[in-house]
């Protein structure tokens, strides 16, 4: 695996109500194991997916938050969240988990690599990628 | 006659929330559960369509649901009511029947 592609992983769903989120931290995990240049972005139903304070403790189900706190340390550089999307929900910045970045070799930290986007930034970010995976 | 309506998706993904209020009866009890909680969020572009249901009908929310989408309390439409299974169990009880939105 010689290639560095961009890959961009689309989230478009709610958790918990559906597979799709977590099937997509799977996969996110896999391709950044492989060195892959990964970003997320978030949209729709999706932005759900990175609101702090989730328990599951009266569910019976897995809570998957933490894992989203970890994607830094997997080397994904960032993490992208539709700024209308987050409107539409009556949703902030503020209502969002916080993930940290580090270069291991280059000790560049960065403390929060979740960023809000607007259409256009999104469509371009989108736009710009080699290979996008939908969830 | 009254019903339970039990609504599991969310509304800004699928209908079923707003077709579920324009085909119920008045004195309906509309309880949401799972992907259906986020219908119960203050400040969405659905509070509105929620807020005109709650004028004669009661709507509830799943609370193990509610806190698994991290939607706390004082995010929750004034006038919604939280419920827990026995709560649901009680609506099941109280009402003729349950038709599912899905």
């Amino acid at each position: 695996m010689s290639d560095i592609k961009k890959f961009m992983y689309l989230n478009r769903r709610a958790p918990y109500g559906t597979i799709y989120a977590w099937e997509s931290l799977e996969v996110v995990l896999i391709a950044a194991a492989f060195d892959q240049q990964v970003s997320l972005m978030f949209m729709d139903d999706g932005v759900f997916q990175l609101v702090k304070g989730s328990n599951t403790s009266e569910s019976d189900m897995k809570n998957f938050m933490p894992t989203y706190r970890t994607l830094g340390d997997y080397g994904v550089r960032h993490m992208f969240v539709d700024k209308a999307s987050l409107e539409a929900r009556g949703l902030t910045q503020d209502d969002l988990i916080e993930v940290a970045w580090e270069d291991f070799e280059t000790e560049e930290e960065v403390d929060n690599i979740v960023e809000v986007v607007d259409t256009e930034q999104a469509t371009k970010l989108m736009a710009e990628s080699e290979v996008v995976f939908s969830f | 006659m009254a019903d339970l309506l039990t609504v599991n998706k969310s509304p800004f993904e699928k209908n079923s929330l707003e077709t579920a209020i324009k085909y119920s009866t008045a004195g309906s009890a509309i309880l949401l559960i799972e992907d259906g909680v986020y219908g119960a969020m203050k400040g969405s572009r659905a509070e509105s369509m929620v807020k005109d249901a709650m004028a004669d009908k009661k709507v509830y929310a799943l609370k193990s649901d509610l806190m698994a989408r991290a939607i706390k309390d004082d995010r929750i439409i004034d006038g919604i009511e939280v419920v827990d299974y026995a709560g649901f169990v009680d609506l099941v009880e109280a009402n003729d029947k349950v038709q599912a939105w899905l």
